[in-house]
Parts: C-alpha cells; sequence; structure tokens
C-alpha cells in the first residue's frame, strides 16, 4: 500500500461532483428501505428481496464499476497515470493500492448501506443484516477486483463492465441454472445466507464453492491486474 | 549515463513506426529532430520504459529498460501529453512526485524543483488553473525533483511564450553542462539548434542524420535546391544558367523559372553575375522547397 498513490486515487474518486455517483445508490437503498417500512412492508420477504433485487442485484454491480474502474481507467484515458508509473515503484504494487482504494470504497459505499438498510426493515432477525452486509462486503471486494483489471485491460471497461453485471448475472443467469454458479452476486448470497437463519433466504451456490470462487477471482484479478500494468505502453498519436 | 538503442523497431500491426534505430544518447543534450509523425513520441516512449520495441534493445547504462521501474530513480520522464492531476495545486503535485521517489526531505526537494523552473508563486494554485505552459513547468519540476542523471523531455517547448522557452532552454543547457543526460523531442531546427549540442534527425522511422548543429546545417545547406525565378527574360536567362555546373537543370514554364541548384553557395554567386552579364533584369528569386518538410525528404533519400 503506498499512501501517496492510495491520496491521490481518493481525491480523485471522491473529490467534488464524483462522490454524488458514489452516494446516489446507496441513498436510493436506504430510501427504498424506509419507504417500504413507511407502508407497513417491513418483514424478512421484503428484506431478501430488496437486498436480491437492488442491494446485491444492482447497486453493488454498479458501485463494483464505478470504484473498480474509476481509480485508474480514468488516469490511463487521460495519461495523468504516467505520474505514477514513472516512479521506482513496482506495478502490481501501484494495482494493490488502487484495489486497496476501491475495495475500501465498496465497504463504505455498499456493505455499510446494505447493513442499515436491512437493519431499518427487519433490526437483527436471523442475522440478515451482518449476514448481508457481509455478502455486499465480500463480493464488493471481488467486483473491485474485476473492474480494476477490466479497466487496465480495456478502454471499454464500463461498457464491458454493465453488459457483465446486468445481462450474465442477472438474465443469463436467471435463466441458466449453470451459470449461476460464476456469479459474484450468487456467492454473495450464499455467504448472506451463511451468517443468516432466514427462511426467505435460499441459496443456489453452495458455501464450499462460493468462498474459493471468491477468493480465486479476487486475488486472481488484482494479480492479473498488476501483470497488465507492467506492460503497460503508452501509444503515441502518431 | 548512457542510453543506448541498439537495431530497435517498432511497429504498429503493419506500420513501422520506427525502423532499425541503433544511437547512443550520452551526457549533454541531445535534441531528436524530426517532422511530425517521424516516430519521435515512440522513440522517446522506448527509451523512457513506456514502449516495448518490436525489435531491438533499448539500455539504460546496460540496463534493459522496458518493465524495469528500477529505472526511474535515474530518469525524469516530461512526456508531452498533459499528464498532471487538474485537482491537485502545483505543490502537492510536485510534492507527490518526490514522496514517490522516496526521497529524504520530500518538502525540500519540491520546493527546489519549483524554484528551478520558476513556479513558486502559482504553486498553491490548482493545476487545472495553469496556462499550457505553466503546466508545462510544473511538469519539468515533477520530473527533476529527484535531481535524475537523464532527463526526457517529448517536444518540451510546445506551447510555451518565447520568455517560457528561453528559460527552459537555459535550464536544460545548465543541466547538459553539469553532465547530464538530456534528450528531448522537436520539430523545429531553430529550437534544437539553439539548445543541443548533439542531433538525431529522425524521418519516418528511420534514423537520418546524426551530427552536431553544424554538421547538421551543412547537411541541410549543401543539398539541391529548387528556385522559382521570375526575370525580363525567362529563356536567355535559363541558357546563360545552364552553362555553368552549378546548375543542376533548368524548367521554363509560363510562370518564369524553375532552378534546380545542385551547389547553393556557387549558384548564389552565379546567379545576379549571369543575370546582369545578359542584361536580364531578376523580378523574383524564391526558394521553392526551404520548409523543413522537404530537408527531411532529401535526407531521407540520401540515407537509403
Amino acid at each position: 500500500m503506498n499512501t501517496v498513490v492510495a491520496g491521490i486515487t481518493y481525491r480523485a474518486l471522491l473529490g467534488r461532483r464524483r462522490i454524488i455517483l458514489l452516494l446516489l445508490l446507496p441513498l436510493a437503498l436506504i430510501g427504498l428501505a424506509v419507504l417500504l417500512r413507511v407502508i407497513g412492508s417491513d418483514d424478512q420477504r421484503s428484506a431478501v428481496l430488496l437486498m436480491e433485487k437492488f442491494a446485491i442485484g444492482t447497486m453493488l454491480p454498479l458501485l463494483g464499476l464505478i470504484a473498480g474502474t474509476g481509480v485508474i481507467a480514468p488516469e490511463i484515458d487521460d495519461g495523468t497515470i504516467i505520474h505514477l508509473l514513472s516512479k521506482p515503484i513496482s506495478r502490481p504494487a501501484i494495482t494493490r493500492t488502487k484495489f486497496l482504494v476501491a475495495a475500501s470504497l465498496l465497504a463504505l459505499f455498499a456493505a455499510v448501506p446494505t447493513y442499515v438498510a436491512v437493519w431499518l426493515l427487519v433490526g437483527n432477525e436471523d442475522g440478515l443484516a451482518p449476514g448481508f452486509a457481509l455478502g455486499a462486503l465480500v463480493a464488493g471486494i471481488a467486483y473491485a477486483a474485476v473492474f480494476l483489471l477490466l479497466g487496465i485491460v480495456t478502454r471499454h471497461a464500463v461498457t464491458i463492465g454493465i453488459t457483465y453485471a446486468l445481462v450474465w448475472e442477472s438474465l443469463v443467469g436467471g435463466f441458466v441454472p449453470g451459470a449461476q454458479q460464476f456469479s459474484i452476486q450468487r456467492w454473495a448470497l450464499t455467504v448472506a445466507d451463511q451468517l443468516s437463519d432466514s427462511p426467505f433466504l435460499t441459496t443456489r451456490v453452495t458455501f464450499g464453492f462460493a468462498v474459493p470462487a471468491l477468493v480465486v477471482v479476487t486475488v486472481g484479478a488484482v494479480l492479473w491486474a498488476g501483470h497488465r500494468l507492467r506492460g503497460f505502453a503508452l501509444t503515441g498519436d502518431e | 549515463m548512457k542510453i543506448e538503442l541498439a537495431q530497435v523497431s517498432r511497429w504498429y500491426g503493419n506500420v513501422v513506426a520506427v525502423n532499425d534505430v541503433t544511437m547512443t544518447i550520452g551526457p549533454g543534450v541531445t535534441g531528436l529532430l524530426g517532422p511530425n509523425g517521424a516516430g519521435k513520441s515512440t522513440l522517446l516512449h522506448m527509451m523512457a520504459g513506456f514502449l516495448a520495441p518490436s525489435g531491438g534493445t533499448v539500455t539504460l547504462d546496460g540496463q534493459n529498460v522496458w518493465k524495469n521501474h528500477h529505472i526511474y530513480r535515474n530518469i525524469g520522464l516530461v512526456p508531452e501529453r498533459e499528464g498532471v492531476y487538474g485537482f491537485l495545486t502545483g505543490w502537492q503535485f510536485v510534492l507527490s512526485a518526490a514522496k514517490l521517489h522516496g526521497l529524504p526531505d520530500p518538502a525540500q526537494a519540491a520546493h527546489k524543483a519549483l524554484a528551478t523552473v520558476e513556479m513558486e508563486a502559482p504553486k498553491d494554485r490548482r493545476v487545472e488553473t495553469y496556462s499550457k505552459g505553466m503546466r508545462q513547468r510544473v511538469k519539468v519540476a515533477a520530473a527533476l525533483v529527484h535531481d535524475p542523471d537523464v532527463l526526457l523531455l517529448d517536444e518540451p517547448f510546445n506551447g510555451m511564450d518565447p520568455r517560457q522557452r528561453m528559460h527552459l532552454m537555459d535550464l536544460i543547457r545548465a543541466m547538459g553542462a553539469a553532465g547530464k543526460t538530456i534528450l528531448f523531442s522537436s520539430h523545429i531546427l531553430e529550437e534544437v539548434e539553439r539548445v543541443a549540442q548533439q542531433i538525431e534527425v529522425v524521418v519516418a522511422g528511420r534514423h537520418a542524420a546524426s551530427g552536431n548543429f553544424r554538421e547538421i546545417r551543412r547537411l541541410m545547406t549543401d543539398r539541391p535546391h529548387l528556385f522559382k525565378i521570375r526575370s525580363s527574360d525567362d529563356r536567355r536567362l535559363a541558357a546563360a544558367l545552364l552553362l555553368d555546373d552549378s546548375t543542376g537543370g533548368v524548367t521554363l514554364g509560363p510562370d518564369g523559372l524553375e532552378v534546380q541548384a545542385s551547389e547553393l553557395r556557387r549558384f548564389a554567386r552565379l546567379l545576379p553575375r549571369v543575370a546582369r552579364a545578359e542584361g536580364v533584369h531578376l523580378q523574383q528569386v524564391s526558394p521553392a522547397d526551404e520548409d523543413l518538410e522537404s530537408v527531411f525528404s532529401y535526407l531521407i533519400t540520401r540515407s537509403t
């Protein structure tokens, strides 16, 4: 972890209006939870539905995309990354720092609001709140790694990321049972289920598969991202 | 320190950007001269470890440059693109460079570097409020903060006003005189001439010429020159000029003569003498190919 790299990255991501982008979805989540509570639907069934469809199914991948690509892709686009890369710091170390920044942002802007939203609906019943918060945290970390890698590998990271998150995970995952095995969101739900006894939460991926899968994807993506940044080439205007 | 390029080539798909270039950049100031699109930036990026050569090797004192972040202890790079975080102040930007280098006293180093480029006064303004010349100087300060032995600058004078340009030229000359290895690229001969002791000319991806500025000047003046001439009697003048060896060829057209002078100095003396002897009035004598592009294209045909 390089504190100078981390400091610049935090400022680039949170500076001025960009923080609004990160705040919108969690605020919407908490707003929905409050709304459900007001209309009297503050039960476990609604809580699980809100988490599956919105918190884990929509907010988490989108925030993962904003934070994961946001820590590096804009700098590659405008060339400012050269400031960091032309220093005697190993590129994998720069990548790890960027990853930690993205992961910390997801903990703050995804996992914490998730906890708050569930707690607003059902309090501490059946461990749903800590379960979903932990699920959102580990899945957020995995998304941070995957989207960081994507931000280094391609200039179309956002398009590809949205396609992956919304088409693969939500659509294909909904129809093709096999695809659910390879879905970060499903792994998140499995982790949530492990901590919760709620009868409304059912999972299709075993805990024994989800945890190693999360670790492999996260570690693999960070290592590969470092490797790719080592071979980062400037293409001139010529 | 020495940067050595050995048979370096770089291609993008079918396009060859740099073609079999071998050169050594030693202490002092070297100018990398060539027209736009000649491959200067590609060469510079390869020297700075930001591009892998497709063939050949680039080394810094024998160490491979590509995928070697240790070289940046000795290299300062001023890229052509902006590459400055607009939300940082000039001070924060240069200080961050000092910290990233792990210098023992980053604040002192940053102060010194900002003073070197005369950017102390506006140092607390955000970079996005700077003019292009100021950004350029802040980039130079960040590249100098660790007092590197090698400084690479990509088109450093672009966008600078004359005073800033003079100042940066003085700075580069002083660093060169202090024994640093400095390489900068430019497409303007006069710029390179004023700063560099050594000039490497690159044209169409090839190393077309190498030498000090006198040698490069001579190469450029000794080439055949093309003149457009209008006179009171074009045909008579053409016939008289052709009698001398310094005239390579003459084309007679409706707009006057086009004369190919194979030896510039001799032709320059010949023309007025012949005109006077023949009683022809010269109305217009203008060089037809004085632009740098034609000088470069001459160099490239000569080197093949």
